[in-house]
């Protein structure tokens, strides 16, 4: 966790969002996002401002905070700030650096062009954001 | 503060002893500008000059420079460091290098060519310049961008340069008159900095091998993973793989140079516990330098480039060059009297009239601001007791997460369409609220809008 991983490329091929994808690709995306590192309790995304990312969690853990609330945890593989930057709207939760945190993030102004660039991808986040949805229906219900 | 100053070279400015390979700098100074040479307005326009308190010791970039270009040659920024180190009477001990680092009780221990040092606070200031190659098969056969032969030794020779960034096509750039093919290569398409609006991808200076790309005039930029380099005698075999082709494209060439980049000697740090980050594997930190993982760690100079602030519309700050990281230092060497040493000298106070004229002429012609856009930011605190406090330049980060004081924070910031427009950050019984001001053609803020904006968003808080 202390070091950078040597090859970001063998990371992302094995999460689920990226399984779809041929080695060249992997190299064309992990060269396309940037790694960042947040320490515990430091904050990743921040309610309420504007010209945010889309982060996916490479290693460690994050807590979407609402209200004070905490509202969702973040594992390896999961992906957020995507909803802000598809509606062109700050987030409305911060996201907390739990336990030390190490994503890939992708400019919000970027994410449009990458979804169109790499369909199969956009398909893996679309099938993930349906089952959110639903786990939030069913706890709604 | 008591501090002692090592570096591992024989005399100033070591690294432009050495790079850029093509003898210029890619940061301007501008000898002509709309401001004084020495004031702190000027410094907008002198990416290359440091900072100090002495008044006859500023802007000496400019003063070393022959006219001939507003980018400084090698030389000439080796003498303007020079002259900073000796006119400011800076003690360095040089040819000291710094070997290995431990702890021993409250104190960090460097060990040197020159013996030991203990310190409360050691600061890393070792540089982004130690050559790095990504994991290709049979890319360690190849030279690196710190190696490459004079230009004129590829005369009429096919290169293949592993690599799409600054040097890169610094490279390219030097060869086209030499070489007789040219060949850029890396997984993602090209950044030109003119498009992305920042410092981020290639600078103007080297898009000529771009054009001769865009226009089959013998140089190819391709987008494609590179797989394996083999030697087969006197010429390399480069094997290649297109993103959206999957077809494998092999090229021959006589000469192969990895242009991928530099890293951060930071020797033993990695195994005492300090994260790393990014391809090129700099240390994790804090929005203060500091080491996300131990703390009383701090880095200078352009490793800075390591601690993004919030990227705001992905913009990324200039703390990879001088002109953004030298005013990171200033805050830093702040940091470190405060919190280690305790030395914390009263702000000072701002009257109630003036906050208004004073945020609008920091937005207009505040350096930091303008050169650390969205990373460093103008701090007015409320205090009880004394009025409107003047904190300073800080990390934006840093203020938005830091204590409930009812504050303000005046920065500048771009989004994708290329606007640059003032932004304020007020804090109100611990809740931060963003005010983004309108932009203005000629960058000048001093006007009624931008006036009666600053006032909506203090009232109640400062005003």
């Amino acid at each position: 966790m202390r070091s950078a991983p040597d090859d970001i490329t063998e990371l992302l091929a094995s999460l689920a969002i990226f399984a779809d994808l041929s080695r060249p690709e992997l190299e064309r995306v992990a060269h396309t996002l940037e790694e960042r590192y947040f320490a515990q309790d430091e904050r990743v995304l921040r309610e309420g401002l504007s010209g945010s990312g889309f982060y996916i969690v490479l290693e460690g853990e994050a807590a979407a905070i609402a209200g004070g609330r905490r509202v969702n945890t973040l594992g390896r593989g999961e992906f957020f700030g995507e909803i802000s930057v598809l509606l062109g709207q700050a987030p409305v939760a911060d996201i907390v650096a739990t336990r030390p945190l190490r994503c890939l993030v992708l400019p919000g102004e970027l994410l449009k062009e990458f979804l169109q660039a790499n369909p199969r991808v956009c398909y893996r986040i679309l099938v993930a954001e349906a089952r959110k949805l639903a786990n939030a229906v069913r706890s709604v219900g | 503060m008591k501090h002692a100053v090592i570096s591992a070279d024989e005399s100033a400015g070591g690294m432009f002893r050495r790079w850029p390979f093509f003898q210029r700098l890619l940061s301007w100074t501008k000898p002509y500008a709309p401001f004084e040479q020495g004031s702190r307005e000027y410094e907008r326009y002198d990416w290359n000059s440091l900072l100090p308190e002495e008044k006859d010791c500023r802007a000496l970039m400019c003063t070393m420079m022959d006219g001939t270009s507003y980018y400084p040659s090698r030389p000439e920024m080796e003498r303007n460091l020079a002259a900073f180190a000796q006119r400011t009477g800076i003690a360095v001990r040089y040819g000291c290098r710094w070997t290995a680092t431990r702890r021993d009780g409250d104190r960090w221990v460097l060990e040197t060519t020159d013996g030991e040092y203990r310190c409360q606070v050691p600061i890393f200031a070792v540089g982004v310049a130690e050559p790095w190659r990504p994991q290709i098969p049979g890319i360690e056969d190849v030279p690196h961008y710190a190696d490459t032969r004079p230009a004129e030794s590829y005369a009429g020779k096919r290169v293949f340069i592993v690599g799409k960034e600054n040097s890169g096509f610094e490279l390219a750039t030097g060869f086209l008159q030499w070489a007789k093919q040219i060949v850029l290569a890396s997984p993602s398409p090209t950044k030109l900095s003119i498009n992305t609006r920042s410092l981020v991808g290639v600078r103007a200076r080297y898009v000529q091998p771009y054009e001769d790309h865009v226009l089959a005039g013998g140089v190819l930029v391709l987008d494609a993973s590179i797989e394996r380099i083999e030697r087969a005698g006197a010429i390399f075999h480069v094997h290649t793989r297109k993103a959206d082709a999957q077809t494998e494209l092999i090229l021959e060439v006589d000469d192969v140079i990895a242009a991928t980049g530099f890293t951060s000697p930071i020797q033993d740090l990695a195994k005492l516990g300090v994260a790393t980050v990014g391809r090129n594997k700099l240390p994790a930190q804090t929005p203060f330098w500091e080491s996300a993982t131990i703390p009383g760690v701090y880095f200078g100079g352009t490793i800075h480039q390591a601690s993004p602030g919030l990227r705001k519309h992905g913009m990324p700050s200039n703390s990879g060059g001088v002109n953004g990281h030298r005013y990171n230092g200033r805050i830093l060497a702040r940091e470190v009297a405060r919190r280690h040493f305790r030395i914390d000298p009263e702000r000072p106070v701002l009257p109630r009239a003036e906050v208004v004229s004073y945020l609008l002429h920091e937005v207009t012609n505040g350096p930091e601001l303008w050169l650390q856009k969205s990373y460093l930011a103008r701090v007015l605190v409320r205090d009880s007791k004394r009025g409107i406090v003047d904190d300073g330049i800080l990390p934006l980060q840093s203020f938005l997460d830091s204590g409930p004081a009812d504050a303000v924070a005046a920065t500048l910031e771009e989004n994708p369409a290329g606007d640059i427009y003032p932004v304020l950050y007020t804090r109100r019984g611990g809740v931060t609220t963003e005010h983004d001001l309108s932009p203005h053609p000629l960058h000048d803020f001093h006007t009624r809008d931008h006036e009666r904006a600053i006032v909506a968003a203090l009232e109640g808080l400062l005003l």
